[in-house]
């Protein structure tokens, strides 16, 4: 028999364009602390404890170790670090949970993507031999991807620009949102992407707490049960990718159980609005599905933490009783290379 | 419900060198994992998932390598972990790997870690200026050398100690094909004559900067009963952590340490390491690390560690080998140092170590540690199933 592991608690920073009085440690702290007092535990009662975080952004070896000085590592802890998106972070966590080495997880992650130009900075993700020497941009990458989706009739400019205006209208509601309300679309970035289809750049972190069977029901009033979880990788080339599907979010979704039962609520993912035209697909998602709710990366992307985001603002759907059951994807690698989906679950009401 | 036994059925290791010129990064990763899957007379079709570790993506100047090597690892359609724990990772690589079959997630993961240290500069890597923040000096070394004068200066332990596990290490790494340096005319008086670099630490007693991988195939008992050759099984894995720098940290015996082998040996029942453990792949980068391990450890008392060095017990021929493959100190593509130890006690206790063999080993102890000694891996291994 499997354990049922759940998300029992949920926070996040305020995203800003920068946060250049505080360091990575200061950043993260209040929200440790915050989630941490949802609970009522405290950092000894914590089971196992896995980040994510990217010396890239840092701009230095190693960042993650000051990290552990906000966590407050004393007596020392069980710990470990993806340097991969949050929501990778949280997967590690659920497979610790599952073995019964431990029964409460802490999953944070931080991103600072303020202190250089990230869109540079992401081009270093690319082969090193034959295109990162190139230097094409996330924002021109994701372009490519848009303008497939546009000649093979899938979507048009007006409707990414809906995509946008929904997702910044919905932030209305989100105080910790960057971009909200109404946001001008603006002029080509790369065309055929205009501003306002690309996510803001900016700063922050977000924490989650997972537990185990009736852990979970001590600390949480409504326990998002994570009925399924699964992450599946492309190839990095994206010259053998179809780069309108995306069969790697497909298949997660499938691992997941996501096509079992519909579910009423999805937090995807997508930086660009062109993305979460292929993500719809690639999920099944109709029209009857809240997508984003809190706005979703268009809304606020701090890089390597907006993926554990989506996972965190569907748990706290359920956990608020606005959903039943959610589907919540984390991405990364340029144009959706690499997807992670999990179905969370509320009890009946 | 109980764990799901995990068993290693596969390793492969790349030749490790200063430069592999020859082969991009795709290329030593793919050597490393083709090895491990021909030991295992596997294909990559019977791998579930991969999951990868290395040190700072400075180190080669790749911001998450683990995309652009998903193809090369065949990991295309297929889950796919990058770990990233400083020096400890490919220790800790290897025990997410194996918490995936524990948990009966996956059935035969790959676990792989590397380093192409000669695509920059490892020490200068280390060295970026972070304002605000204490330097961390030149390099590891210098960040470690007090530390060793401590231990010195707390044991009484004599000046010649460093020297004799260097000689030891590299004596070894002779009897290891895939070492790094191999040191044929090596000599203690050369070991002692050498130039001192960080103050008590000679260039002898230093890690080499090096290029390689190492990969392991981990399945579960169904995979295990198919292998062709002796597994090995994993009888208790942990890693534990604590902070860089705070009052009262122990930089010479961290608590991490102690904690985590506790934690290891109570999974494994372990109640005297010393006696029941039978070889020992441990992190020594700079060679005054063999006896302060063997006290954070517990094969020592503390203030004793060098007595066992001194006295030859942790030689290929004693009564507790250290470091039987040449270790860290003769080999260091630091994201995969980690890994290549967990590898490395695994293939004593399945009898396939070759020439550095440590006779009748049944259970073996693999250790990592990294940052400001502040992260700690570890696994043991033993020739038979774990009781459960």
């Amino acid at each position: 028999m499997t354990r049922e592991i759940a998300v029992v608690a949920f926070a996040q920073t305020d995203h800003r364009r920068t946060s250049d009085e505080l360091s990575e440690v200061e950043m993260l702290l209040p929200v440790l602390h915050e989630v941490l007092d949802r609970t009522g535990l405290r950092t000894s009662d914590i089971g196992f404890t896995c980040s994510g975080s990217s010396d890239y952004l840092a701009g230095r070896a190693f960042s993650f170790t000051m990290a552990l000085d906000g966590v407050g590592a004393w007596p020392p802890i069980s710990e470990s670090h993806v340097e991969m998106d949050g929501a990778w972070a949280l997967y590690e966590a659920w497979t610790k949970l599952l073995t019964g080495d431990a029964d409460t997880a802490l999953v944070y992650a931080y991103g600072k993507s303020s202190p250089g130009s990230v869109r540079d900075v992401l081009t270093r993700q690319l082969d090193p031999y034959y295109v990162a020497p190139l230097w094409p941009d996330s924002v021109a990458l994701a372009a490519l991807q848009a303008q497939a989706l546009i000649d093979a009739g899938e979507t048009d400019e007006p409707a990414l620009a809906a995509v946008a205006a929904r997702s910044r209208a919905d932030a209305g509601a989100n105080s910790r949102a960057q971009l909200r309300g109404s946001v001008p679309h603006g002029d080509y970035l790369v065309r055929p992407l205009r501003t306002g289809d690309c996510p803001p750049i900016g700063d922050g972190a977000a924490a989650v707490i997972l537990a185990a069977g009736e852990r979970a029901r001590q600390l949480c009033e409504r326990p998002a049960w994570i009925r399924g979880i699964d992450h599946r990788i492309e190839a990095h080339s994206l010259g053998v990718r179809d780069l309108t599907d995306s069969p790697s979010t497909r298949l997660a979704a499938e691992k997941a159980g996501a096509f079992a039962r519909p579910v009423d609520c999805a937090e995807l993912h997508a930086p660009f609005t062109s993305q979460e035209v292929v993500l719809r697909k690639a999920l099944r998602l109709g029209d009857e599905v809240r997508v984003n709710p809190s706005g979703g990366a268009l809304a606020a992307n701090p890089i390597m933490a907006a993926g554990l985001i989506r996972l965190g603002e569907a748990a706290a759907a359920i956990h608020r009783g606005e959903s039943d059951r959610a589907l919540a994807h984390a991405t990364s690698g340029p144009c959706l290379q690499q997807n992670l989906v999990a179905v969370l679950e509320g009890d009946p009401r | 419900m109980s764990k799901e036994p995990v068993a290693v059925v596969g390793v492969g290791q790349t030749k490790h060198v200063a430069a592999r010129r020859d082969v991009s990064i795709a290329g030593l990763v793919r050597e490393a994992a083709g090895r491990a899957l021909d030991d295992a007379e596997l294909t990559w079709a019977d791998i579930d998932a991969v999951v990868i570790g290395k040190a700072p993506d400075f180190f080669e100047g790749v911001m998450m390598p683990e995309l652009y090597l998903a193809d090369a690892l065949g990991a295309v359609g297929k889950p796919m972990l990058r770990v990233h724990t400083a020096g400890s990772v490919g220790g800790s690589t290897a025990l997410v790997a194996a918490n995936l079959v524990a948990a009966r997630v996956h059935g035969t993961v790959l676990t792989l870690a590397f380093e192409k240290q000669s695509e920059s500069n490892a020490m200068w890597g280390l060295s970026l200026p972070v304002p605000f923040q204490q330097p961390l000096l030149a390099g590891a070394g210098g960040f470690f050398a007090p530390h060793v004068r401590a231990y010195m200066r707390r044991t009484g332990a004599p000046d010649t100690v460093g020297s004799l596990v260097a000689y030891k290490d590299r004596r070894n790494a002779l009897k290891n094909p895939y070492a790094h340096l191999h040191e044929h005319d090596i000599t203690l008086e050369k070991v002692q004559a050498s130039p001192m670099l960080w103050d008590p630490i000679r260039y002898s007693e230093t890690c080499p900067s090096s290029d390689g991988a190492c990969a392991m195939i981990l399945t579960d008992r169904t995979g295990a009963a198919r292998a062709p050759h002796p597994p090995a099984w994993m009888h208790g894995g942990a890693m534990r952590s604590e902070p860089t720098l705070f009052a009262g940290k122990d930089f010479v015996s961290p608590q991490a340490g102690k904690d985590c082998a506790a934690d290891v040996y109570h999974q494994a029942g372990i109640t005297d390491p010393r006696r029941q453990i039978d070889a020992v792949e441990m992190y020594v980068p700079f060679s005054w690390y063999e006896p302060m391990w063997l006290e954070n450890l517990g094969f020592a008392d503390e203030g004793e560690g060098w007595k066992l060095t001194e006295s030859g017990v942790t030689e290929l021929d004693g009564d507790l080998p250290v470091n039987p493959s040449g270790g860290v100190l003769s080999t260091n593509p630091i994201g995969a140092s980690g890994m290549i130890r967990f590898a490395e006690a695994a293939l004593q206790v399945r009898g396939r170590a070759g020439e550095h063999q440590v006779d009748g080993a049944r259970r073996a102890l693999g250790h990592a540690y990294g940052g400001g000694s502040q992260f700690f891996s570890m696994w043991l291994v033993g020739a038979e199933p774990p009781a459960t």
